[in-house]
This record gives structure tokens, C-alpha cells and sequence, in this order.
């Protein structure tokens, strides 16, 4: 019996998942970091209803960035050091199917519940009701991307020992034009300008990321791991 | 390179396979074959690149020199996922799952070998009553069974064993060499490393001496 993709994606999401659940102490430190951020910010712009929605977008967008590269080193690592990895590359299936599959359940469990938060957070931030649908839709577009980059990222630094802030460093040039256009949607709808034209721009990078990356994360592996 | 049509058409070659790291080479030129039924036992001393010759053979690093055939066609990474099943010294077990959750993602990743079941490979490999230990809590020969089981569920007929006797009691020793003769009298064939002959399983078996370069 060979497996197919679909057995080897469910394979390897129920495999995540048990993961996640008997270590979900750690799950929850992206979702406490942005909420963290979040609080101090409010704190700091001394809790002023119209100081913080003016900036409230931009915050819950920085919030959810950050909190996703949080746990960035941790997406192949693990793999690699039980040889897990190995093993994927052995595998009929491609590696770079696996790999976005991978990547696809650390978003679900790390970024999902953020964007899910966001209406909460939003709330603590006083944003304005009608930005809400505009940050939801950018997230909801911007999120897996950062994810995909993100993944590219992790695999080229994979062979390494100790890669914490160099993950960040080199994913951060990256994850520039996509906080740019995230937050720059919603800033366009708060001043009344449309605000599809970035939100398409994100889509098109999603797209865009989600045939590519893979594939540049997959050979990036193979070349940390021989 | 058509072989004749006398001989069958063994289940792995290597022609002038070579691999070197920084300019030094590590191994080879090496020319071998192994036939279906046949096991080859790779031996040689610490550092003569006895875990580096099965790891080019997987297609983990990429060979320097030479090519390798599987089944007479030259081996892309398509064919050996099919054809080989690699056992390293990583075992490839997430230590927070448990004994047959590995299992079973590891089937779900390979394939699994028609009629087998993990339940019953764990029976084989003595692991039988562990199904709910965590992986974590297993000894390194436990750990070393675990991936036996993973290896007699996979499909694959050429089997690459590296140091497959480390850490194993010797009833463990014994385990590994019964597998490997059910296994070769399936029509499969397996490359075994060893430091030492003390271990070989009683099957038709070439051997491959490799020296240490220094």
C-alpha cells in the first residue's frame, strides 16, 4: 500500500495535532505574547479611546506578526534533530507537499486563534467597528503568507545549531511588503479610500507563495541536511 | 550497460560510486550489486564511511561519482522512495507520541507492506503491551526495535540498515537477523553495516570491505 497524498497530509495533521495537544502549554505562547503586546501598548498610549484606535490596526497587525515569528525556529527543528525529516525525505510522497502541509498546521495552531482573538483584542484596542471586516480579510490573507515566507525561512536555517534571531532577522525583510499591505489596507479604508487594491495585492503573494514556497523550502532541506 | 540476459538484473548497483567532502574523498570508486535474496554486509572501521555510503545509496547526500541502478534503471528519487527502506541512527520518533501512534504515522509516510498490521509488528519486535508508552520513556534498544517495526511494515524490498545491532541485547541481535532472512526470503535484499563480524545474519551474503582513508 503506497500512500497517497491525501493519507500522507492526514497522516502527518493528526501527527501534529496529538503533538500540539500533549504540549499545549507551549501552543499557547504565541497567543499570550500578542496578547501581552497588545496589553502594553494599550498601557503605554495611556488607554485614550481615540489615541489607540488610531493605531489600533497597526498594533494587532505587529501583535500577530510578531507572535508568528515566535514560534518560526520551532517548524522544522524538532523534525530535523529526531530525524524525522529524514524519514519525510525518504518518503514517496514529495517533500515539498509535506512541507507545505507542515507548514499549513503550524499556521492552523499558532496564527488561526490569533485571527480568531482579533475581535477581542480589537475591543481592548478601541478599534473602530467598521475597520474590523478590512483587518479580518488582511489577516485572513496576509497570515498564511507570513506563514509560507516564514517556512522558507526556517528551512534554510534548519542545518544550524542555535538560529533564534537569525530566523528573524532574515524573515523580517520579508515580511515587510506584507505588513505594508496588511496594515496599509486598513489604514486606506479608515481614511475612506478603497481598500481592495492591497488586499488583491496579498492574494496575489498567497497565491503566489503557496506553489513557490514549498518547493524553496523543500530544497533548502535538502540542502541543511546533507 | 544492458545486463545479460543469463544473470537477472540485480535489485541494486553501484557503478564507480563515489563520494568525497571538501576535496577528500570518503569512499569509493566502488562497484557492487545485490540481488534480490542476498544480503551485502558493508564493514569497516570507525570513520571509513560505511553511514555515508548508505546514506548516498538513500539519496539523503548526493553522489560525487559514478551511478546507481535500481532494478537496471538508473535510481531518481521516485524510484528509491519506492524500492528502499533506510534505517539510521536518527530514529525518526517524535518522543511525545506514543509507541503505535509513531507507528502509524510512519505507515501513513511509507506505505505499508500488504497483510501487516503495526500491532502485529510490534508482537514481532518484542514490543508487545508497549502500544501506549511514550516514545520518551523507551530505552535506546526499545527505540531501535520501534524502528525494526517500522522497517518490517514498509513496502519496500531493498532494506538499508545502519549499525542495525547498536544498542541491542542478544535476543535483539538475534531479532534483527531473523528479520533480515524472512525479509530476503521475500524476494527483498538488504545492506547491512557492521564495525564487526560478530553479528551476520545465515543468509547468502557479499560482503564490501571498506578501508579508512587516514
Amino acid at each position: 500500500m503506497t500512500p497517497s497524498l491525501a493519507g500522507s497530509a492526514r497522516a502527518l495533521l493528526a501527527r501534529d495535532f496529538r503533538l500540539l495537544w500533549r504540549r499545549r502549554g507551549d501552543a499557547l505562547q504565541p497567543a499570550l505574547f500578542a496578547l501581552l503586546v497588545v496589553v502594553l501598548f494599550g498601557l503605554a498610549l495611556g488607554g485614550e479611546a481615540d489615541a489607540l484606535a488610531g493605531s489600533a490596526s497597526a498594533v494587532l497587525w505587529v501583535a500577530v506578526l510578531l507572535a508568528g515569528l515566535l514560534g518560526l525556529d520551532t517548524l522544522f527543528r524538532g523534525d530535523a534533530e529526531d530525524g524525522s525529516l529524514e524519514q519525510w525525505m525518504l518518503a514517496p510522497v514529495p517533500l515539498a507537499w509535506l512541507v507545505a502541509v507542515r507548514t499549513f498546521s503550524h499556521w492552523l495552531a499558532t496564527v488561526v486563534p490569533l485571527v480568531i482573538a482579533t475581535p477581542l483584542l480589537g475591543e481592548l484596542l478601541h478599534l473602530p467597528k467598521a475597520e474590523l471586516p478590512v483587518l479580518l480579510a488582511s489577516l485572513a490573507l496576509g497570515t498564511p503568507l507570513l506563514s509560507l515566507l516564514g517556512a522558507v525561512v526556517a528551512a534554510l536555517t534548519v542545518g544550524m545549531r542555535r538560529s533564534g534571531i537569525l530566523v528573524a532577522l532574515l524573515a523580517l525583510p520579508l515580511y515587510v511588503p506584507v505588513l505594508v499591505f496588511g496594515a496599509g489596507s486598513v489604514a486606506a479604508h479608515a481614511q475612506g479610500l478603497d481598500p481592495v487594491g492591497a488586499l488583491l495585492l496579498l492574494g496575489a503573494g498567497l497565491a503566489l507563495a503557496l506553489v513557490l514556497a514549498p518547493l524553496a523550502a523543500a530544497a533548502a532541506i535538502r540542502i541543511a541536511l546533507s | 550497460m544492458s545486463p545479460d540476459d543469463s544473470r537477472p538484473t540485480p535489485l541494486l548497483e553501484a557503478h564507480a560510486l563515489g563520494f568525497s567532502r571538501n576535496e577528500e574523498p570518503v569512499f569509493g570508486p566502488l562497484d557492487f550489486a545485490v540481488d534480490s535474496g542476498e544480503a551485502l554486509l558493508v564493514q569497516g572501521g570507525n570513520g571509513a564511511g560505511k553511514t555515508t555510503l548508505l546514506r548516498v545509496l538513500a539519496g539523503l547526500l548526493p553522489a560525487d561519482a559514478g551511478d546507481v541502478t535500481i532494478d537496471g534503471i538508473r535510481a531518481d528519487r521516485e524510484r528509491r522512495a519506492h524500492a528502499i527502506a533506510y534505517l539510521g541512527h536518527l530514529p525518526g520518533l517524535k518522543a511525545d507520541l506514543s509507541v503505535l501512534e509513531n507507528l502509524h504515522f510512519l505507515c501513513g509516510l511509507h506505505g505499508r507492506r500488504r497483510g501487516q498490521s503495526p500491532e502485529a509488528a510490534l508482537g514481532i519486535v518484542g514490543l508487545a503491551g508497549y502500544e501506549d508508552a511514550l516514545a520518551r520513556q523507551l530505552s535506546a534498544g526499545q527505540k531501535k526495535r520501534l524502528s525494526l517495526a517500522r522497517l518490517w511494515l514498509s513496502p519496500a524490498p531493498l532494506w538499508l540498515l545502519d549499525e542495525p545491532y547498536a544498542n541491542l541485547d542478544l535476543e535483539g541481535i538475534e531479532l534483527v537477523n531473523r528479520m533480515v532472512q524472512a525479509h530476503l526470503r521475500g524476494r527483498g535484499a538488504a545492506l547491512v553495516t557492521t564495525h564487526g563480524a560478530y553479528a551476520a545474519p545465515p543468509v547468502r551474503t557479499r560482503l564490501l570491505q571498506l578501508e579508512s582513508r587516514r
